[in-house]
């Protein structure tokens, strides 16, 4: 019983939630919602679990004085700094957490982004080879879209953004379509392997 | 060393130092290149055009300090553009950073249009669960979403007046650097409900929303810095987005200077060991 009840419920759940989609009344509607309120509610101890988890790590590597634990002081720190600041005064414009969010985490996590730049750049600059045809061709689209993706494509020849249009519009969106349809496809057949209980991974790995 | 080893094997500081001077030199010194407005912005721009005054707008914002850069100028723009109509906005944030950077842009744009919070915009705050969460406020936004993003109770704001759900919104709009985001906007406000949902994401995954755009699904889609400036240029407001589109032109040219280099010097390597 102890792996046929979580099979029950995951088929029940599952079943429910696809019939629902397809008949959006009651009782399947009522169902739908009781279970999204669960659902919800069951985020928020996911969240908790998460934050449990992380700091039983970064503690563990402080006590144990594994490699780069003073990294973990920063974290464990800082979130204690922000979840008391977060919980004491709010999140408001005025208040600490406001004035830490907006003069340390932005400007932390905008230069953290900014440096892609730099890396992007030496990464293209390394690696970037027409090796083969299909990476001659990769590395042309990648100029074309690069440049029609910018003023100055348009000021080097007016025409350069439809041509990058066209390579978004056409190829590029067959591609996309292609994963799209293949990802839409694997959640499906993952779904009904979960849902009929013949995947059983979740339930313990084996 | 060879001269074509020695540029192979260029040391990475020149290419730091040279990026660098291609992304300060232009915000130093504005070159004013035209900003031409692409297909999908212009789409975007419409369909808030297309709205009447008192309409209601929900703007989720799904982002946080990392691509604060790229999406966060499409958030001050879109704000202005919903005040300047006079849209009633409720916003949401799928992502927790979301919901502080999104009420900045409605605060600051709300001292400039004479806008009252709980009058005409309200942010209800985060809520943990993603696609879930979308889901819910299909059925029921008050229950979904009891009080706003300072925990004050939603009941004793006007602007919540008669929303119940999708039914009484207008349009979608997602603001979004990655899941949850545009993506689930799309599949269940939008393939459920059949609301109207435009969305602004980052340069690197605008190319992942043409498939949506193409069907209908997405009613506009801005993409990355150039996207929000665009959406400036149509709105004829000069914001952040577009004072970095010079800086961004110098550095994709520097970038596409450094492959072109590169590979020069490759098939010269190359021709030479022959």
């Amino acid at each position: 019983m102890r792996r046929q009840g979580p099979l029950i419920i995951t088929f029940i759940t599952g079943a429910v939630i696809i019939l629902q989609y397809f008949i959006p009344h009651r009782p399947f509607s009522d169902l739908q919602q009781l279970f999204n309120s669960w659902f919800l509610v069951i985020a928020v101890f996911a969240l908790i679990l998460g934050i449990g988890n992380l700091s039983k790590i970064h503690i563990g590597r402080v006590v144990r004085r594994r490699e780069h634990w003073p990294y973990s002081i920063v974290l464990i720190v800082g979130f204690v700094i922000m979840f008391s600041a977060g919980v004491i005064w709010g999140i408001q414009r005025g208040t600490p957490f406001y004035y830490i969010f907006w003069n340390i985490h932005i400007p932390m996590g905008s230069t953290m982004f900014a440096l892609l730049a730099f890396f992007v750049a030496s990464a293209s600059y390394r690696a970037f080879r027409a090796r083969t045809p299909e990476a001659t061709v990769l590395l042309v689209s990648a100029i074309i879209v690069m440049l029609s993706r910018v003023p100055l494509g348009n000021f080097i020849w007016k025409d350069l953004p439809l041509v990058g249009d066209w390579i978004m519009a056409y190829p590029n969106m067959a591609g996309q379509r292609a994963i799209w349809m293949g990802i839409a496809l694997g959640v499906v057949s993952t779904s009904l392997r979960i849902i009929l209980g013949i995947e059983r991974t979740y339930l313990s790995g084996r | 060393m060879s001269i074509v080893e020695r540029f192979e094997t260029i040391d990475r500081r020149i290419i730091f130092f040279l990026i660098f001077l291609a992304v300060i030199v232009p915000l130093l010194f504005p070159i004013g290149l035209k900003i031409e407005v692409s297909e999908p912005v212009r789409m975007f721009y419409n369909t808030i055009e297309e709205l009447e005054a008192g309409s209601f707008v929900l703007i989720s914002a799904e982002y946080d300090p990392s691509t604060m850069p790229e999406v966060y100028p499409m958030n001050e723009a879109l704000v202005k553009h919903c005040f300047a109509k006079d849209l009633k906005i409720v916003s949401i944030g799928l992502w927790p950073q979301g919901v502080s950077l999104n009420q900045t842009a409605m605060e600051q744009a709300a001292g400039q249009y004479g806008k009252e919070y709980g009058a005409d915009f309200i942010n209800l705050g985060y809520k943990a669960g993603g696609i879930v969460v979308i889901s819910a406020m299909g059925e029921d936004i008050p229950t979904t979403f009891p009080q706003d993003y300072a925990l004050r109770p939603i009941e004793q704001y006007g602007i919540m007046e008669g929303i119940e759900n999708f039914d009484n919104i207008d349009l979608i709009v997602s603001l979004s650097a990655g899941d949850p985001g545009v993506r689930e906007w799309v599949m269940i406000a939008q393939g459920r409900y059949r609301k109207d949902v435009i969305g602004g994401v980052t340069a690197v995954s605008a190319p992942a929303f043409y498939p949506f755009l193409d069907a209908g699904q997405l009613k506009g889609l801005i993409g990355g810095m150039k996207g929000a400036a665009e959406y400036e240029t149509l709105l004829g407001q000069i914001g952040t987005a577009s004072a970095g589109m010079d800086a961004q032109s110098v550095a994709h040219g520097m970038i596409i200077f450094f492959i072109i280099f590169a590979n020069f010097f490759y098939f010269l390597g190359k021709r030479r060991k022959r």
